[in-house]
């Protein structure tokens, strides 16, 4: 059985090379971020994690964060169906398009986003006349969070749309479904795995993101300052178990939100394979 | 009852087909709505960020472009952007390659936790991917004072960068192979090793002409994240522009100097990036499924073989 495992040459050069890159670049930092965090005593950790303007900050990244990723779930289920579905021109342009949020930086979105929707702005001074505020206002956050969440909920429906076997649709139209009730029953079941595990993907993202928000937001404390830029005020403070304390906090939120990710991800396999 | 039938649908009337299309399709208002939607809001939240870009570059002329890509600053920041993803790059190229080895040729204990720490960079906070470097080699970090002592720069300075950069890109290269390696499977491999091939060998000569569109896949995805971070980099840079300021966080001086056209300049520089890397990744992963199909109908084929081999 021992010799089965190893067959191919080569065991000890690639484990020993990636559990050594992965520790001293992952673990080790990961380490000392723990480390760091308890350095300041527990007091001044609680302190920290709930000082009123860090408070503040978990409403707009886990708050907004919310907001955004339900949104994307609307629009990121219709393009997705879309893409699926129906053919028209234009689509692989679209489909294309959809990574952008991946491969675009996220300094040149949040500049971009920040001159369209600020005051004297394309879009921005058509809604200031309206008398809405979106660049340096919550708004603007929401904005920056739907934009780079969004991808995670079409890759995550758009294969799981497309496997959808046609006869269970056709046998509930047979049987005298309307197209609405069979989108309900029989449709929507299967895709509710994925969808979820899209939903929560984009909120993570949304929860950790930086690059795209800071411009845009405007940085207002107490109003629009995120829960990563706190972690740079700790650091100009030289404040490094603060900042390791809001690190923390952080990562243990991210790890719930990819846990349940996980899970339902788990869910939805299952689902499949029944089907 | 036939009549009834009849009655609705007439024998040979377009109505039944009709009704078909109905059962299992949206009616054509719903998809036309529903497309509309969609493209309104790739207008609003993708086309439009993007335009605003390019517009934001031409807005004082070219003019500015071209002054811009001579000033020293902003050509220093080319070259930043561009060794730290020559250092990242490959080194997490390799890094991909052993992992995405290890964890699909072979069962050990812990590798779950390896693929779960590889895929770690991906859901954490890249703010938190500069952070846990400073805690480590800043001034007042675990190896800070004997750092400072030996003179030694790592954070606000290039060392500090790189690895921030490495942390965030890690698990693009592996996280690309491993689905596919697992996929292919390891026959050739074996035989290549019953005939004799060494390690290296079944490598460059098997393995990797087998995986060269993943990898070139997941290297692209790699390269345009390594030149495009912001977060992580901008904890463990000293953000002196001409300096140690890359792309990104020179954009970020600009704009903060309202310096829009140069910012822009830059940005669209980077936009031109993303959508090389666009385009780049959707051909590859076209082609990548061509290779996924054509490999899943060769192993088809070849469980199918033995039954009207003649030897049996």
């Amino acid at each position: 059985m021992a010799s089965k495992r190893h067959v191919l040459p080569g065991f000890g050069i690639s484990m020993g090379w990636s559990v050594t890159w992965v520790s001293l670049l992952v673990l080790l930092p990961l380490a000392a971020l723990l480390g760091k965090s308890a350095s300041g005593g527990w007091g001044h950790f609680w302190e920290t994690i709930t000082d009123p303007e860090v408070v503040a900050s978990y409403r707009v990244s886990f708050g907004i964060s919310f907001l955004a990723a339900l949104i994307n779930g609307v629009f990121g289920f219709f393009a997705a169906w879309i893409f699926a579905r129906y053919e028209f021109p234009g689509r692989r342009l679209l489909e294309a398009a959809t990574d952008l949020p991946f491969a675009l930086p996220t300094a040149v979105a949040g500049i971009a986003l920040t001159a369209l929707y600020s005051p004297n702005e394309w879009i921005g001074k058509h809604l200031e006349s309206l008398g809405i505020k979106i660049a340096f206002a919550p708004a603007g956050v929401l904005i920056a969070m739907i934009f780079i969440g969004f991808p995670f909920v079409v890759r995550a429906l758009q294969p799981v749309i497309a496997d959808l076997p046609a006869d269970v649709e056709e046998a509930a139209a047979c049987l005298g479904a309307t197209r609405w009730e069979t989108i309900r029953r029989v449709v929507l079941p299967p895709l509710l795995p994925a969808l979820l595990t899209g939903v929560i993907m984009s909120y993570g993202r949304a929860v950790g993101e930086y690059g795209s928000i800071v411009f845009i937001s405007g940085n207002i404390p107490y109003k629009t300052e995120i829960t990563p830029l706190m972690i740079f005020q700790k650091l100009e403070q030289y404040d490094y178990p603060g900042a390791a304390a809001i690190g923390v906090t952080m990562l243990a939120a991210s790890l719930v939100i990819v846990a349940i990710g996980n899970r339902l991800q788990a869910w939805g396999n299952r689902f499949r394979k029944e089907a | 009852m036939a009549s009834f039938i009849d009655f609705r649908n007439p024998p040979g009337s377009d109505r039944r087909a009709d009704t078909a299309v109905r059962a299992t399709a949206e009616p054509l208002w719903i998809r036309r709505i529903l497309i509309g939607s969609v493209l309104a809001f790739f207008i609003l939240f993708l086309f439009l960020p993007l335009t605003v870009v390019f517009q934001g570059a031409l807005a004082k002329g070219s003019g500015v472009i071209a002054n811009a890509f001579q000033d020293h600053d902003i050509l220093h920041s080319i070259q930043m952007t561009l060794v730290v993803a020559l250092i990242a790059v490959p080194a997490n190229t390799a890094f991909g390659i052993a992992a995405a080895w290890a964890i699909t040729r072979y069962r050990f204990m812990g590798r779950g936790l390896l693929l779960a720490l590889i895929d770690l960079p991906l859901w954490v906070s890249p703010v938190i991917g500069g952070l846990i470097y400073v805690l480590l080699y800043g001034r007042r970090g675990y190896f800070g004072p004997w750092l400072t002592a030996h003179d030694i720069k790592i954070i606000f300075a290039l060392p500090g960068m790189a690895m921030a950069t490495i942390f965030v890109t890690l698990p693009f290269v592996a996280r690309s192979l491993i689905p596919l390696m697992q996929a292919q499977g390891v026959e050739e491999e074996e035989a290549a090793l019953t005939l004799g091939a060494g390690g290296f060998q079944i490598l460059w000569r098997i393995t990797l002409p087998k995986i060269r569109w993943g990898l070139f896949y997941g290297v692209i995805l790699c390269n345009a994240r390594a030149m495009g971070e912001f977060g992580a980099v901008s904890v463990v840079s000293a953000k002196i522009s001409g300096r140690t300021n890359t792309m990104p966080l020179e954009i970020e001086r600009l704009y903060n100097d309202y310096l829009f056209p140069e910012a822009f300049a830059v940005a669209a520089a980077l936009a031109l990036l993303a959508l090389v890397t666009l385009v780049l990744k959707t051909l590859s992963e076209w082609e990548n499924a061509r290779q996924f199909e054509a490999s899943r109908r060769v192993s088809l084929e070849t469980t199918i073989e033995p039954l009207s081999s003649p030897l049996t």
